[in-house]
Protein backbone atom coordinates (compact mmCIF):
# COMPACT_ATOMS: atom_id res chain seq x y z
CA UNK A 1 0.00 0.00 0.00
CA UNK A 2 2.91 2.76 1.04
CA UNK A 3 4.59 2.00 -2.22
CA UNK A 4 2.45 4.05 -4.17
CA UNK A 5 2.28 7.68 -2.35
CA UNK A 6 -1.40 7.96 -3.62
CA UNK A 7 -2.26 5.12 -1.81
CA UNK A 8 -0.50 5.95 1.56
CA UNK A 9 -2.27 9.56 1.66
CA UNK A 10 -5.49 7.62 1.21
CA UNK A 11 -4.86 4.81 4.15
CA UNK A 12 -4.10 7.56 6.61
CA UNK A 13 -7.21 9.48 5.10
CA UNK A 14 -9.44 6.28 5.85
CA UNK A 15 -7.87 5.30 9.04
CA UNK A 16 -7.97 9.17 10.32
CA UNK A 17 -11.67 9.17 9.05
CA UNK A 18 -12.28 5.92 11.71
CA UNK A 19 -10.45 6.98 14.34
CA UNK A 20 -12.43 10.44 14.58
CA UNK A 21 -15.67 8.83 14.42
CA UNK A 22 -14.38 5.74 17.40
CA UNK A 23 -13.33 8.52 19.75
CA UNK A 24 -15.92 11.02 18.58
CA UNK A 25 -16.50 11.72 22.38
CA UNK A 26 -13.10 12.21 23.51
CA UNK A 27 -11.88 14.16 20.25
CA UNK A 28 -14.81 16.49 20.41
CA UNK A 29 -13.93 19.73 22.33
CA UNK A 30 -17.33 19.88 23.43
CA UNK A 31 -20.48 18.36 23.04
CA UNK A 32 -21.69 19.40 19.20
CA UNK A 33 -25.19 20.10 20.06
CA UNK A 34 -24.64 22.45 23.09
CA UNK A 35 -24.32 25.72 23.03
CA UNK A 36 -21.16 27.28 24.18
CA UNK A 37 -20.27 30.21 22.78
CA UNK A 38 -21.95 33.09 20.94
CA UNK A 39 -23.91 32.36 17.82
CA UNK A 40 -21.94 32.27 14.90
CA UNK A 41 -18.79 33.06 16.26
CA UNK A 42 -15.72 33.17 13.69
CA UNK A 43 -12.93 30.69 14.22
CA UNK A 44 -11.12 31.52 17.48
CA UNK A 45 -8.81 29.99 19.64
CA UNK A 46 -11.03 28.40 21.61
CA UNK A 47 -13.23 27.12 18.64
CA UNK A 48 -10.81 26.51 15.94
CA UNK A 49 -14.06 26.11 13.43
CA UNK A 50 -16.06 28.51 14.92
CA UNK A 51 -20.06 28.38 15.83
CA UNK A 52 -23.04 27.82 14.09
CA UNK A 53 -26.35 30.07 14.68
CA UNK A 54 -27.06 28.07 18.30
CA UNK A 55 -23.89 28.56 19.04
CA UNK A 56 -22.47 25.11 18.93
CA UNK A 57 -19.21 24.16 18.18
CA UNK A 58 -18.63 23.74 14.02
CA UNK A 59 -15.06 21.32 15.30
CA UNK A 60 -17.30 19.36 17.54
CA UNK A 61 -20.12 18.89 15.15
CA UNK A 62 -17.34 17.96 12.52
CA UNK A 63 -16.13 15.18 14.78
CA UNK A 64 -19.52 13.77 15.53
CA UNK A 65 -20.21 13.67 11.80
CA UNK A 66 -17.71 11.63 10.88
CA UNK A 67 -19.48 8.96 13.26
CA UNK A 68 -22.53 9.71 11.78
CA UNK A 69 -21.04 8.74 7.70
CA UNK A 70 -18.67 6.01 8.97
CA UNK A 71 -21.79 4.09 10.49
CA UNK A 72 -23.88 4.50 7.73
CA UNK A 73 -20.78 3.90 5.09
CA UNK A 74 -19.57 0.57 6.88
CA UNK A 75 -23.00 -0.54 7.55
CA UNK A 76 -23.91 -0.11 3.88
CA UNK A 77 -20.65 -1.62 2.98
CA UNK A 78 -21.01 -4.33 4.92
CA UNK A 79 -24.64 -5.44 3.31
CA UNK A 80 -23.35 -4.29 -0.19
CA UNK A 81 -20.15 -6.72 0.08
CA UNK A 82 -21.97 -9.48 1.61
CA UNK A 83 -24.83 -9.74 -1.40
CA UNK A 84 -22.03 -8.71 -4.04
CA UNK A 85 -19.52 -11.72 -3.31
CA UNK A 86 -22.28 -13.74 -2.79
CA UNK A 87 -24.22 -12.92 -6.39
CA UNK A 88 -20.64 -12.56 -7.57
CA UNK A 89 -19.66 -15.79 -6.85
CA UNK A 90 -22.19 -17.87 -7.37
CA UNK A 91 -22.52 -16.20 -10.95
CA UNK A 92 -19.34 -16.81 -11.64
CA UNK A 93 -19.28 -20.26 -10.45
CA UNK A 94 -22.19 -21.51 -12.18
CA UNK A 95 -22.52 -20.92 -15.58
CA UNK A 96 -25.71 -20.41 -17.41
CA UNK A 97 -29.42 -20.00 -16.14
CA UNK A 98 -28.16 -19.11 -12.47
CA UNK A 99 -25.52 -16.88 -14.13
CA UNK A 100 -28.13 -15.09 -16.54
CA UNK A 101 -30.82 -14.55 -13.98
CA UNK A 102 -27.98 -13.09 -11.42
CA UNK A 103 -26.68 -10.78 -13.88
CA UNK A 104 -30.02 -9.77 -15.16
CA UNK A 105 -30.62 -8.79 -11.88
CA UNK A 106 -27.16 -6.88 -11.38
CA UNK A 107 -28.27 -4.73 -14.64
CA UNK A 108 -31.23 -3.91 -13.33
CA UNK A 109 -29.78 -2.68 -9.53
CA UNK A 110 -27.77 -0.89 -11.51
CA UNK A 111 -30.34 1.23 -13.28
CA UNK A 112 -32.09 2.44 -9.68
CA UNK A 113 -31.17 5.96 -8.75
CA UNK A 114 -30.21 5.45 -5.77
CA UNK A 115 -30.82 8.66 -4.33
CA UNK A 116 -34.00 9.90 -5.35
CA UNK A 117 -35.23 5.76 -3.85
CA UNK A 118 -33.38 6.71 -1.13
CA UNK A 119 -35.62 10.40 -0.78
CA UNK A 120 -38.85 8.23 -1.53
CA UNK A 121 -38.47 5.67 1.00
CA UNK A 122 -37.52 8.26 3.28
CA UNK A 123 -40.62 10.22 2.83
CA UNK A 124 -42.89 7.55 3.02
CA UNK A 125 -41.52 5.91 6.49
CA UNK A 126 -39.67 8.91 8.45
CA UNK A 127 -36.09 9.81 8.66
CA UNK A 128 -33.81 7.02 9.89
CA UNK A 129 -30.46 5.69 9.54
CA UNK A 130 -31.99 1.50 9.27
CA UNK A 131 -34.35 2.55 6.61
CA UNK A 132 -31.04 4.67 4.85
CA UNK A 133 -28.47 1.86 5.51
CA UNK A 134 -30.82 -0.78 4.24
CA UNK A 135 -32.06 1.15 0.90
CA UNK A 136 -28.42 2.12 0.20
CA UNK A 137 -27.04 -1.37 0.65
CA UNK A 138 -29.83 -3.26 -1.27
CA UNK A 139 -28.97 -0.95 -4.09
CA UNK A 140 -24.98 -0.39 -3.64
CA UNK A 141 -23.87 -4.38 -4.82
CA UNK A 142 -23.98 -4.54 -8.60
CA UNK A 143 -20.03 -3.17 -8.99
CA UNK A 144 -18.92 -5.56 -6.32
CA UNK A 145 -20.88 -8.24 -7.90
CA UNK A 146 -19.70 -7.63 -11.38
CA UNK A 147 -16.25 -8.12 -10.65
CA UNK A 148 -16.09 -10.78 -7.99
CA UNK A 149 -18.13 -12.68 -11.08
CA UNK A 150 -15.13 -12.16 -12.97
CA UNK A 151 -12.50 -13.10 -10.46
CA UNK A 152 -14.13 -16.21 -10.06
CA UNK A 153 -14.59 -17.01 -13.60
CA UNK A 154 -11.17 -17.02 -14.04
CA UNK A 155 -10.33 -18.53 -10.67
CA UNK A 156 -12.47 -21.59 -11.34
CA UNK A 157 -10.49 -22.79 -14.44
CA UNK A 158 -6.87 -22.75 -12.02
CA UNK A 159 -5.28 -25.97 -11.17
CA UNK A 160 -5.86 -25.72 -7.93
CA UNK A 161 -9.50 -25.32 -8.09
CA UNK A 162 -9.54 -28.86 -9.80
CA UNK A 163 -6.98 -30.11 -7.62
CA UNK A 164 -9.39 -29.19 -4.56
CA UNK A 165 -12.14 -30.83 -6.49
CA UNK A 166 -10.52 -33.94 -7.00
CA UNK A 167 -9.74 -34.23 -3.36
CA UNK A 168 -13.71 -34.23 -3.25
CA UNK A 169 -14.02 -30.76 -1.46
CA UNK A 170 -17.47 -29.74 -1.54
CA UNK A 171 -18.71 -26.46 -4.01
CA UNK A 172 -19.20 -24.56 -0.86
CA UNK A 173 -15.61 -25.92 0.71
CA UNK A 174 -14.18 -24.51 -2.83
CA UNK A 175 -15.53 -21.11 -3.01
CA UNK A 176 -15.38 -19.94 0.14
CA UNK A 177 -11.78 -21.58 0.72
CA UNK A 178 -10.15 -21.44 -2.70
CA UNK A 179 -11.71 -19.01 -4.60
CA UNK A 180 -13.10 -16.23 -2.84
CA UNK A 181 -10.07 -15.11 -1.39
CA UNK A 182 -8.54 -14.90 -4.84
CA UNK A 183 -11.21 -12.50 -5.78
CA UNK A 184 -11.44 -10.34 -2.73
CA UNK A 185 -8.82 -7.87 -3.41
CA UNK A 186 -9.92 -7.21 -6.76
CA UNK A 187 -13.43 -6.58 -5.15
CA UNK A 188 -11.98 -4.55 -1.80
CA UNK A 189 -10.67 -1.97 -5.11
CA UNK A 190 -14.23 -1.54 -5.88
CA UNK A 191 -15.73 -1.65 -2.57
CA UNK A 192 -13.36 1.19 -1.31
CA UNK A 193 -14.91 3.51 -4.40
CA UNK A 194 -18.44 2.20 -3.72
CA UNK A 195 -17.63 3.30 -0.37
CA UNK A 196 -16.86 6.74 -1.61
CA UNK A 197 -19.69 6.88 -3.34
CA UNK A 198 -21.57 5.96 -0.49
CA UNK A 199 -20.49 9.43 1.61
CA UNK A 200 -21.58 11.21 -1.00
CA UNK A 201 -24.64 9.86 -0.70
CA UNK A 202 -25.08 10.06 2.79
CA UNK A 203 -23.69 13.88 2.54
CA UNK A 204 -26.71 14.53 -0.08
CA UNK A 205 -29.50 13.08 1.83
CA UNK A 206 -28.54 15.22 4.52
CA UNK A 207 -28.03 17.96 2.89
CA UNK A 208 -31.61 18.64 1.63
CA UNK A 209 -32.89 17.57 5.01
CA UNK A 210 -33.72 13.78 4.86
CA UNK A 211 -30.66 12.74 7.81
CA UNK A 212 -31.89 11.28 10.96
CA UNK A 213 -32.84 14.55 13.33
CA UNK A 214 -31.37 12.89 16.30
CA UNK A 215 -27.95 12.99 14.73
CA UNK A 216 -25.04 15.26 13.41
CA UNK A 217 -23.87 14.79 10.14
CA UNK A 218 -22.02 16.43 7.92
CA UNK A 219 -24.80 17.12 5.42
CA UNK A 220 -27.08 18.26 7.97
CA UNK A 221 -24.14 20.56 9.18
CA UNK A 222 -23.86 21.51 5.51
CA UNK A 223 -27.73 22.38 5.37
CA UNK A 224 -27.79 24.16 8.67
CA UNK A 225 -24.83 26.49 7.49
CA UNK A 226 -26.96 27.01 3.57
CA UNK A 227 -28.54 30.19 5.30
CA UNK A 228 -25.76 31.69 6.53
CA UNK A 229 -23.61 31.50 3.59
CA UNK A 230 -23.64 35.65 3.37
CA UNK A 231 -22.42 36.26 7.02
CA UNK A 232 -20.65 32.90 8.36
CA UNK A 233 -18.50 30.77 5.66
CA UNK A 234 -16.82 28.49 8.65
CA UNK A 235 -19.88 27.34 9.40
CA UNK A 236 -20.02 25.79 5.36
CA UNK A 237 -16.45 25.36 4.20
CA UNK A 238 -14.98 23.18 7.26
CA UNK A 239 -17.99 20.23 7.10
CA UNK A 240 -17.85 19.85 3.72
CA UNK A 241 -13.87 19.86 3.73
CA UNK A 242 -14.29 16.91 5.92
CA UNK A 243 -16.77 15.09 3.35
CA UNK A 244 -14.21 15.76 0.55
CA UNK A 245 -11.76 14.50 2.76
CA UNK A 246 -12.99 11.38 3.46
CA UNK A 247 -14.44 10.82 0.03
CA UNK A 248 -10.66 11.52 -1.58
CA UNK A 249 -9.31 9.15 1.03
CA UNK A 250 -11.72 6.36 0.07
CA UNK A 251 -10.71 6.96 -3.73
CA UNK A 252 -7.07 7.01 -3.15
CA UNK A 253 -7.37 3.99 -1.25
CA UNK A 254 -9.12 2.03 -3.86
CA UNK A 255 -6.77 3.35 -6.66
CA UNK A 256 -3.57 2.60 -4.33
CA UNK A 257 -5.04 -1.38 -3.83
CA UNK A 258 -5.71 -1.36 -7.66
CA UNK A 259 -1.42 -0.41 -8.49
CA UNK A 260 -0.92 -2.99 -5.36
CA UNK A 261 -2.78 -5.56 -7.49
CA UNK A 262 -1.83 -4.64 -10.81
CA UNK A 263 1.88 -2.99 -10.39
CA UNK A 264 1.78 -2.58 -14.12
CA UNK A 265 -0.83 -0.07 -14.54
CA UNK A 266 0.79 2.35 -12.21
CA UNK A 267 2.58 3.68 -15.14
CA UNK A 268 0.06 4.01 -17.54
CA UNK A 269 -3.58 5.40 -15.02
CA UNK B 1 -25.16 -2.59 -36.73
CA UNK B 2 -27.21 -5.65 -36.75
CA UNK B 3 -31.14 -4.87 -36.16
CA UNK B 4 -31.12 -8.20 -33.91
CA UNK B 5 -28.81 -6.08 -31.83
CA UNK B 6 -30.98 -3.03 -31.39
CA UNK B 7 -34.16 -5.39 -30.92
CA UNK B 8 -32.56 -7.24 -28.58
CA UNK B 9 -31.35 -4.33 -26.68
CA UNK B 10 -34.72 -2.13 -26.86
CA UNK B 11 -36.87 -5.81 -25.57
CA UNK B 12 -34.41 -5.02 -22.46
CA UNK B 13 -35.81 -2.17 -21.38
CA UNK B 14 -39.17 -3.79 -20.72
CA UNK B 15 -38.35 -5.98 -17.45
CA UNK B 16 -36.16 -3.00 -16.12
CA UNK B 17 -39.12 -0.65 -16.09
CA UNK B 18 -41.49 -3.04 -15.01
CA UNK B 19 -39.25 -3.38 -12.01
CA UNK B 20 -38.98 0.43 -11.33
CA UNK B 21 -42.45 0.75 -11.03
CA UNK B 22 -42.61 -2.23 -8.99
CA UNK B 23 -40.52 -0.71 -6.56
CA UNK B 24 -42.48 2.35 -6.60
CA UNK B 25 -45.56 -0.09 -6.11
CA UNK B 26 -43.91 -1.61 -3.26
CA UNK B 27 -42.86 1.12 -1.46
CA UNK B 28 -46.25 2.41 -1.39
CA UNK B 29 -48.01 -0.05 -0.11
CA UNK B 30 -44.95 -1.34 2.42
CA UNK B 31 -45.25 1.97 4.21
CA UNK B 32 -47.05 2.63 7.57
CA UNK B 33 -50.79 3.83 7.22
CA UNK B 34 -52.99 4.16 4.54
CA UNK B 35 -51.49 4.38 1.18
CA UNK B 36 -54.05 6.62 0.56
CA UNK B 37 -52.56 9.19 3.27
CA UNK B 38 -49.22 9.16 1.06
CA UNK B 39 -51.04 9.56 -1.80
CA UNK B 40 -53.62 12.30 -1.22
CA UNK B 41 -51.44 13.72 2.00
CA UNK B 42 -52.82 14.37 5.52
CA UNK B 43 -55.34 17.15 5.02
CA UNK B 44 -58.32 15.96 2.63
CA UNK B 45 -61.75 15.74 3.99
CA UNK B 46 -63.59 11.93 3.65
CA UNK B 47 -65.25 12.37 0.44
CA UNK B 48 -61.41 13.50 -1.22
CA UNK B 49 -59.68 10.17 0.61
CA UNK B 50 -62.94 8.79 -1.31
CA UNK B 51 -62.02 9.69 -4.72
CA UNK B 52 -58.47 9.13 -4.36
CA UNK B 53 -59.08 5.81 -3.05
CA UNK B 54 -61.56 5.06 -6.16
CA UNK B 55 -58.78 6.64 -8.55
CA UNK B 56 -56.17 4.91 -7.81
CA UNK B 57 -58.35 1.95 -6.99
CA UNK B 58 -57.20 1.42 -3.54
CA UNK B 59 -60.31 -0.51 -3.01
CA UNK B 60 -58.75 -3.71 -5.17
CA UNK B 61 -57.32 -6.36 -4.76
CA UNK B 62 -53.71 -5.85 -4.67
CA UNK B 63 -52.87 -7.08 -8.04
CA UNK B 64 -55.52 -5.47 -9.34
CA UNK B 65 -54.18 -2.15 -7.92
CA UNK B 66 -50.95 -2.80 -9.66
CA UNK B 67 -52.21 -3.45 -13.15
CA UNK B 68 -54.16 0.01 -12.71
CA UNK B 69 -51.19 1.93 -11.25
CA UNK B 70 -48.77 0.64 -14.19
CA UNK B 71 -51.41 1.58 -17.16
CA UNK B 72 -51.90 5.06 -15.05
CA UNK B 73 -48.15 5.86 -15.44
CA UNK B 74 -47.83 4.28 -18.67
CA UNK B 75 -50.12 6.86 -19.88
CA UNK B 76 -48.36 9.61 -18.37
CA UNK B 77 -50.38 9.83 -15.25
CA UNK B 78 -48.29 10.26 -12.28
CA UNK B 79 -51.07 11.09 -9.79
CA UNK B 80 -52.06 14.33 -8.54
CA UNK B 81 -49.36 16.59 -6.48
CA UNK B 82 -51.90 17.81 -3.24
CA UNK B 83 -49.46 20.00 -2.73
CA UNK B 84 -49.63 21.74 -6.18
CA UNK B 85 -53.57 20.61 -6.47
CA UNK B 86 -52.13 19.95 -10.10
CA UNK B 87 -51.23 16.77 -11.78
CA UNK B 88 -47.37 15.74 -11.03
CA UNK B 89 -46.39 15.52 -14.73
CA UNK B 90 -47.53 19.00 -15.59
CA UNK B 91 -45.76 20.26 -12.52
CA UNK B 92 -42.51 18.37 -13.19
CA UNK B 93 -42.44 19.64 -16.73
CA UNK B 94 -43.03 23.32 -15.32
CA UNK B 95 -39.61 22.70 -13.48
CA UNK B 96 -37.43 20.51 -16.34
CA UNK B 97 -36.07 23.23 -18.70
CA UNK B 98 -34.66 25.12 -16.27
CA UNK B 99 -32.77 21.82 -14.81
CA UNK B 100 -32.36 20.44 -18.80
CA UNK B 101 -30.65 23.81 -19.23
CA UNK B 102 -28.19 23.34 -16.48
CA UNK B 103 -27.65 19.73 -17.30
CA UNK B 104 -26.83 20.51 -20.63
CA UNK B 105 -24.66 22.89 -19.95
CA UNK B 106 -22.75 21.73 -17.53
CA UNK B 107 -22.00 18.30 -19.62
CA UNK B 108 -21.44 19.95 -22.78
CA UNK B 109 -18.92 22.25 -20.44
CA UNK B 110 -17.27 18.95 -18.69
CA UNK B 111 -16.79 17.44 -22.25
CA UNK B 112 -15.44 19.36 -24.21
CA UNK B 113 -12.76 20.93 -21.67
CA UNK B 114 -12.71 16.81 -20.15
CA UNK B 115 -11.30 15.93 -23.50
CA UNK B 116 -8.63 18.87 -24.09
CA UNK B 117 -7.17 18.13 -20.42
CA UNK B 118 -7.42 14.54 -20.73
CA UNK B 119 -5.12 15.01 -24.04
CA UNK B 120 -3.36 17.21 -22.97
CA UNK B 121 -2.09 14.86 -20.03
CA UNK B 122 -1.22 12.05 -22.36
CA UNK B 123 0.87 14.28 -24.48
CA UNK B 124 2.54 15.09 -21.16
CA UNK B 125 2.33 11.83 -18.89
CA UNK B 126 4.61 11.88 -15.86
CA UNK B 127 5.14 15.73 -16.18
CA UNK B 128 4.28 18.75 -14.23
CA UNK B 129 1.42 19.40 -16.27
CA UNK B 130 0.62 15.90 -16.14
CA UNK B 131 0.14 16.11 -12.27
CA UNK B 132 -1.22 19.37 -11.93
CA UNK B 133 -3.82 18.00 -14.16
CA UNK B 134 -4.36 14.68 -12.37
CA UNK B 135 -4.49 16.04 -8.77
CA UNK B 136 -7.24 18.73 -9.73
CA UNK B 137 -9.43 15.86 -11.26
CA UNK B 138 -8.85 14.04 -8.26
CA UNK B 139 -9.65 16.76 -6.02
CA UNK B 140 -12.72 17.83 -8.24
CA UNK B 141 -13.81 14.13 -8.10
CA UNK B 142 -14.12 13.86 -4.13
CA UNK B 143 -16.04 17.49 -3.38
CA UNK B 144 -19.74 16.99 -3.04
CA UNK B 145 -21.48 18.85 -5.47
CA UNK B 146 -23.40 21.20 -3.12
CA UNK B 147 -20.35 22.28 -0.78
CA UNK B 148 -18.49 23.34 -4.40
CA UNK B 149 -21.35 25.62 -4.63
CA UNK B 150 -21.50 26.80 -1.73
CA UNK B 151 -17.98 27.99 -1.51
CA UNK B 152 -18.80 29.50 -4.92
CA UNK B 153 -21.56 31.08 -4.02
CA UNK B 154 -19.54 32.71 -1.16
CA UNK B 155 -16.06 33.23 -3.28
CA UNK B 156 -17.31 34.58 -6.34
CA UNK B 157 -21.15 35.96 -5.74
CA UNK B 158 -21.31 37.01 -2.40
CA UNK B 159 -18.03 37.63 -2.08
CA UNK B 160 -16.52 39.69 -5.31
CA UNK B 161 -20.41 40.39 -6.31
CA UNK B 162 -18.91 38.66 -9.96
CA UNK B 163 -22.38 36.45 -10.45
CA UNK B 164 -25.84 36.48 -9.28
CA UNK B 165 -26.51 34.78 -5.83
CA UNK B 166 -29.19 32.40 -6.44
CA UNK B 167 -32.22 32.00 -9.22
CA UNK B 168 -32.56 31.73 -13.26
CA UNK B 169 -33.06 35.31 -13.73
CA UNK B 170 -33.08 38.74 -12.08
CA UNK B 171 -36.80 39.21 -10.54
CA UNK B 172 -36.29 43.08 -10.34
CA UNK B 173 -36.15 43.71 -14.15
CA UNK B 174 -38.08 42.78 -16.69
CA UNK B 175 -36.16 41.85 -19.28
CA UNK B 176 -36.52 40.62 -22.91
CA UNK B 177 -34.86 39.19 -26.00
CA UNK B 178 -31.03 39.00 -25.78
CA UNK B 179 -30.49 40.98 -22.64
CA UNK B 180 -33.25 38.60 -21.02
CA UNK B 181 -30.76 35.67 -22.50
CA UNK B 182 -27.86 37.26 -20.99
CA UNK B 183 -29.30 37.81 -17.45
CA UNK B 184 -30.02 33.92 -17.39
CA UNK B 185 -26.20 33.04 -19.09
CA UNK B 186 -24.87 35.17 -16.10
CA UNK B 187 -27.01 33.22 -13.39
CA UNK B 188 -26.14 30.00 -15.16
CA UNK B 189 -22.46 30.29 -15.10
CA UNK B 190 -21.84 29.10 -11.28
CA UNK B 191 -24.39 26.44 -11.07
CA UNK B 192 -23.13 24.97 -14.35
CA UNK B 193 -19.51 25.39 -13.52
CA UNK B 194 -20.23 23.77 -10.39
CA UNK B 195 -22.13 20.58 -12.00
CA UNK B 196 -19.68 20.25 -14.38
CA UNK B 197 -16.80 19.98 -12.18
CA UNK B 198 -17.31 16.43 -11.06
CA UNK B 199 -18.18 15.32 -14.30
CA UNK B 200 -14.92 16.96 -15.90
CA UNK B 201 -13.01 15.10 -13.23
CA UNK B 202 -14.53 11.72 -14.34
CA UNK B 203 -13.97 12.71 -18.28
CA UNK B 204 -10.10 14.04 -18.12
CA UNK B 205 -9.25 10.95 -16.38
CA UNK B 206 -11.18 8.40 -18.80
CA UNK B 207 -9.93 10.61 -21.63
CA UNK B 208 -6.01 10.45 -20.29
CA UNK B 209 -6.40 7.02 -19.91
CA UNK B 210 -7.28 6.06 -22.89
CA UNK B 211 -4.70 8.50 -24.72
CA UNK B 212 -2.42 6.70 -23.03
CA UNK B 213 -3.30 3.42 -24.42
CA UNK B 214 -4.15 4.59 -27.98
CA UNK B 215 -0.71 6.61 -28.32
CA UNK B 216 0.84 3.25 -26.94
CA UNK B 217 -0.55 1.04 -29.86
CA UNK B 218 0.71 -0.48 -32.95
CA UNK B 219 -1.38 1.83 -35.45
CA UNK B 220 -0.17 5.12 -33.36
CA UNK B 221 3.49 3.96 -34.00
CA UNK B 222 3.14 2.96 -37.26
CA UNK B 223 2.26 6.60 -37.95
CA UNK B 224 4.62 8.25 -36.00
CA UNK B 225 6.92 5.96 -38.26
CA UNK B 226 5.73 7.13 -41.42
CA UNK B 227 6.42 10.33 -40.37
CA UNK B 228 2.95 11.77 -39.56
CA UNK B 229 3.19 14.77 -36.87
CA UNK B 230 2.14 14.22 -33.54
CA UNK B 231 -0.91 16.10 -33.69
CA UNK B 232 -1.98 13.47 -36.53
CA UNK B 233 -1.11 10.88 -34.52
CA UNK B 234 -3.07 12.34 -31.30
CA UNK B 235 -6.10 12.72 -33.78
CA UNK B 236 -5.83 9.12 -34.66
CA UNK B 237 -5.75 8.22 -31.23
CA UNK B 238 -8.12 10.05 -29.75
CA UNK B 239 -11.27 8.37 -31.68
CA UNK B 240 -10.19 5.23 -30.14
CA UNK B 241 -9.87 6.88 -26.52
CA UNK B 242 -13.11 8.11 -26.76
CA UNK B 243 -14.77 4.35 -26.65
CA UNK B 244 -13.94 3.90 -22.45
CA UNK B 245 -15.88 7.39 -22.40
CA UNK B 246 -18.78 6.65 -23.80
CA UNK B 247 -19.85 3.72 -21.90
CA UNK B 248 -19.79 5.71 -18.76
CA UNK B 249 -21.93 8.32 -20.10
CA UNK B 250 -25.44 6.08 -18.97
CA UNK B 251 -24.35 5.06 -15.69
CA UNK B 252 -23.59 8.75 -14.97
CA UNK B 253 -27.08 9.86 -15.86
CA UNK B 254 -28.68 9.26 -12.28
CA UNK B 255 -25.60 10.62 -10.97
CA UNK B 256 -25.49 13.39 -13.24
CA UNK B 257 -29.42 14.87 -11.83
CA UNK B 258 -28.71 13.78 -8.72
CA UNK B 259 -25.82 16.52 -8.40
CA UNK B 260 -27.65 18.81 -10.76
CA UNK B 261 -30.38 18.50 -8.21
CA UNK B 262 -28.34 19.33 -5.25
CA UNK B 263 -26.58 22.29 -7.26
CA UNK B 264 -30.34 23.80 -7.97
CA UNK B 265 -30.80 23.60 -3.90
CA UNK B 266 -27.50 25.67 -3.38
CA UNK B 267 -28.23 28.55 -6.04
CA UNK B 268 -32.19 28.29 -5.48
CA UNK B 269 -32.26 27.28 -9.36
CA UNK B 270 -35.86 27.01 -10.65
CA UNK B 271 -35.57 23.28 -11.35
CA UNK B 272 -35.98 19.58 -10.26
CA UNK B 273 -33.65 20.28 -7.28
CA UNK B 274 -36.36 23.36 -6.01
CA UNK B 275 -39.35 21.26 -6.62
CA UNK B 276 -37.76 17.72 -4.59
CA UNK B 277 -36.80 20.23 -1.64
CA UNK B 278 -40.35 21.67 -1.51
CA UNK B 279 -42.46 18.67 -1.96
CA UNK B 280 -40.00 17.10 0.91
CA UNK B 281 -40.93 19.45 3.24
CA UNK B 282 -44.62 18.93 2.57
CA UNK B 283 -44.37 15.00 2.16
CA UNK B 284 -45.90 15.24 -1.14
CA UNK B 285 -44.87 12.07 -1.82
CA UNK B 286 -46.69 11.53 -5.64
CA UNK B 287 -44.25 14.26 -6.85
CA UNK B 288 -41.55 12.65 -5.20
CA UNK B 289 -42.57 9.10 -6.86
CA UNK B 290 -43.12 11.22 -10.33
CA UNK B 291 -38.90 12.31 -9.74
CA UNK B 292 -38.53 8.68 -9.02
CA UNK B 293 -39.72 7.62 -11.74
CA UNK B 294 -38.24 10.53 -14.03
CA UNK B 295 -35.29 9.80 -13.04
CA UNK B 296 -34.85 5.79 -13.69
CA UNK B 297 -36.44 6.33 -16.96
CA UNK B 298 -33.61 8.58 -18.10
CA UNK B 299 -31.33 6.17 -16.62
CA UNK B 300 -32.74 3.53 -18.79
CA UNK B 301 -32.80 5.47 -22.02
CA UNK B 302 -28.86 6.75 -21.19
CA UNK B 303 -28.03 3.21 -20.99
CA UNK B 304 -30.15 2.45 -24.05
CA UNK B 305 -28.49 5.20 -25.96
CA UNK B 306 -24.92 4.53 -24.60
CA UNK B 307 -25.20 0.67 -25.44
CA UNK B 308 -26.39 1.41 -29.33
CA UNK B 309 -23.53 4.01 -29.55
CA UNK B 310 -21.23 1.80 -28.33
CA UNK B 311 -22.09 -0.82 -31.06
CA UNK B 312 -22.35 1.68 -33.45
CA UNK B 313 -18.82 3.02 -32.40
CA UNK B 314 -17.24 0.00 -32.29
CA UNK B 315 -18.13 -2.95 -34.86
CA UNK B 316 -16.88 -5.79 -32.79
CA UNK B 317 -20.24 -5.47 -30.07
CA UNK B 318 -22.29 -8.19 -30.78
CA UNK B 319 -25.30 -9.06 -29.36
CA UNK B 320 -24.62 -12.02 -26.39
Amino acid sequence: MCRTPAGAVGLVLTLALIALAIMADALAPVDPFASVAPPLSPPSRAHAFGTDDLGRDVLAGVIHGARTSVLVVASVTLLAAIIGIAVGAVAGYRPGAIDDALMRATDFVLVVPRFFLAVVVIALFGAGLDRLILVLGLTSWPAIARVVRAQTLSLVRREFVDAARALGAKDMRILVRYVLPGALPAALVVISINAAGVILLEAGLSFIGLGDPQRISWGYLANNAQRFLRVAWWVALFPGAAIALAVLGLNLLGDGLNDLLDPRATRST
Amino acid sequence: MAPRYLLWRLAQIVPAVAGILLIAFVAVHMAPGDPVLALAGEHGDAAYYAFIRTKFGLDRPLPEQLVVYVGRVATGDLGQSFVHGRPVAVVIAERLPATLLLIGTALALSTTVGLALGVLAARRAGRPTDLAVRTAALLAHAMPSFWLAQMAAIALALGTGWFPVQGLTDARRALTGWRFALDVTHHLVLPALVLAAGELALTTRLTRTGMLDALATDYARTARAKGLPERGVVRHALRNALLPLVTVVGSRAGLVVTGAVLVETVFAWPGLGQLLLSSIQTRDVPTLLGLFLLTSMTVIVANLVTDIAYAWLDPRIRYE
